[in-house]
């Protein structure tokens, strides 16, 4: 099997039953995953509600480790328009073309750096960098901030071995408390002070929400960065005529971005909560149990997508869920993709060819299935264009 | 050659002239607001999403399946609903008239 290639563990249970169940910390989830079921009970946010104990509907859940409410991710209509419609705009700069040039010029300089190397590590020694560098963007933060989170590791959550670790997601939840202080006695023109100043239905937005939209950015934009640039990093060393058509046909390069997001798919899956007893796909789903949109099996689903376990470069249509669905969908889809077509425009530009040393992948275990969402480390050379 | 109007949600009519790509294509390079075309045109965001003028639903051909799966849990949608990054420019719809949805 090829490095870059990612199986889909879901298939015959998708096929099958429709549903999958694995177990998480004594509170049971019940996986949908069917494209259509998984876009029905997103758009459902009635019966199957993101508005429950922080953290729950993470999976593996957070209950345990966190209090503060990730906003506008863990609030249901109607509320959860009012602070989407806050800080879309905020979400919404990588559109502007002095976004984009910066973001390009971060990622010249990275490509630069490790084309000068004889191995790259490329999760930590790039896909971190990158990802770290490029929320300063997000942020509108000094640069020199990014050496901070870089330090931090790849994961905030998550150590080795899986297993949440409550004392570094304190090392994220203290920073993110101390920078809330800084910027409501000095403010600047950064994330922090913009919504420390947000009006909420006539009041200013308390430090606990400012909290609560800091941790899901931070959170919810890093590991799913880094897989995603790995990933594909790691399709186009095994694939050189696809890095050769980037450069030959870079029209098609958007679209090879959400084709890659289908396929690699970063974020397996997101959960709700059920607030009336309710059946999917024939089973039975009690109140206050847990169910999950299963992003990944839905984006393999043969019946939406002809060659489903294939990388189409150009695929045209391509109704993905790989940034979620409805009300919910992804709040940083719009920098990650900026992030995702700059890679691919500068590697194309630059780099001639890749070869892979050694990898540990990094398979998700979701009880009865293992999911491959990318890698623990993968050794890498870069080798420049010459043209 | 084609003429597109459209007409905002502000009630603002803004005509545009194409030669080819999609309509969603023409619509953000111009600015139009409301439609932010977030996918690119692979059908996955549903930011392109206008109603098409009934008079005109002969030149544009109505939704495809896929995009009647996107639309279908829209509240806003209705039988006049596309997706514009699925229709083409071509001179076949020259004068067509599309409400920007959102
Ligand atoms: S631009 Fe995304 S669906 Fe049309």
């Amino acid at each position: 099997m090829k490095k870059s290639e990612f199986p889909d563990p879901f298939e015959n249970t998708r096929e099958s039953k429709g549903y999958g169940e694995m177990d998480d910390q004594d509170d049971p989830v019940t996986m949908l995953l069917r494209h259509k079921d998984v876009r029905k009970s997103a758009h459902n946010y009635k019966t199957f509600q993101s508005g429950a104990t922080p953290g729950r509907i993470v999976i593996p859940s957070e209950v345990n480790i966190r209090e503060t409410r990730q906003i506008p991710f863990e609030v249901d209509p109607p509320v959860h328009g009012i602070y989407r419609a806050l800080v879309e705009p905020w979400f919404k700069r990588p559109l502007q073309p002095e976004y984009q040039e910066k973001l390009a010029e971060q990622i010249a300089n990275i490509v630069d750096e490790v084309l000068q190397e004889d191995s790259v590590e490329v999760v930590t020694d790039f896909a971190l960098k990158l990802q770290s560098r490029a929320l300063t963007l997000l942020l509108n933060t000094p640069f020199s901030e990014s050496e901070t989170w870089i330090s931090w590791g790849t994961h905030v959550f998550r150590s080795e071995g899986e297993a949440l670790d409550g004392d570094k997601a304190n090392i994220l939840y203290n920073y993110i408390d101390a920078e809330i202080e800084r910027a409501s006695k000095n403010p600047t023109g950064d994330m922090y002070s913009i919504l420390l100043d947000s009006e909420f239905e006539g009041r200013k937005l308390t430090k606990e929400e400012v909290k609560g939209v800091m941790v899901l950015t931070f959170a919810g934009g890093r590991d799913t960065v880094i897989n995603a640039v790995t990933n594909a990093i790691a399709y186009l060393a095994e694939h050189p005529e696809s890095l050769e058509r980037l450069r030959k046909e870079p029209e098609i390069t958007g679209k090879t971005v959400e084709e890659m997001i289908r396929y690699f798919s970063p974020l397996t899956q997101m959960g709700r909560v059920v607030t009336e007893d309710t059946f999917v796909c024939e089973h039975a789903a009690k109140a206050d149990t847990r169910v999950s949109l299963c992003w990944a099996s839905a984006n393999r689903d043969a019946k939406v997508f002809e060659n489903p376990n294939e990388i189409v470069m150009d695929r045209k249509i391509n109704p993905h869920v790989g940034f979620g669905f409805s009300h919910h969908n992804c709040l940083g889809a719009t920098h990650a993709r900026q992030i995702m077509k700059i890679l691919l425009q500068t590697l194309a530009e630059k780099v001639g060819s890749f070869e892979i040393f050694d990898c540990k992948e990094n398979i998700e275990d979701l009880h009865h299935f293992k999911r491959k969402v990318g890698f623990h480390s993968i050794n890498m050379k870069f080798n420049p264009l010459t043209k | 050659m084609a003429k597109i109007t459209f007409i905002t949600s502000d009630e603002e009519t803004i005509t545009l002239e194409g030669t080819s790509g999609s309509v969603m294509a023409l619509a953000v390079d111009n600015g139009i607001p409301g439609i932010d075309g977030d996918c690119g045109g692979v059908c996955s965001c549903a930011t392109c999403h206008v109603h098409v003028a009934p008079e005109d639903m002969e030149k544009t051909g109505s939704a495809s399946e896929i995009e009647t799966d996107m639309l279908e849990l829209d509240d806003n949608a209705d039988e006049y609903s596309r997706l514009c990054c699925q229709i083409d420019i071509t001179d076949a719809i020259d004068g067509v008239v599309l409400k920007v949805a959102k």
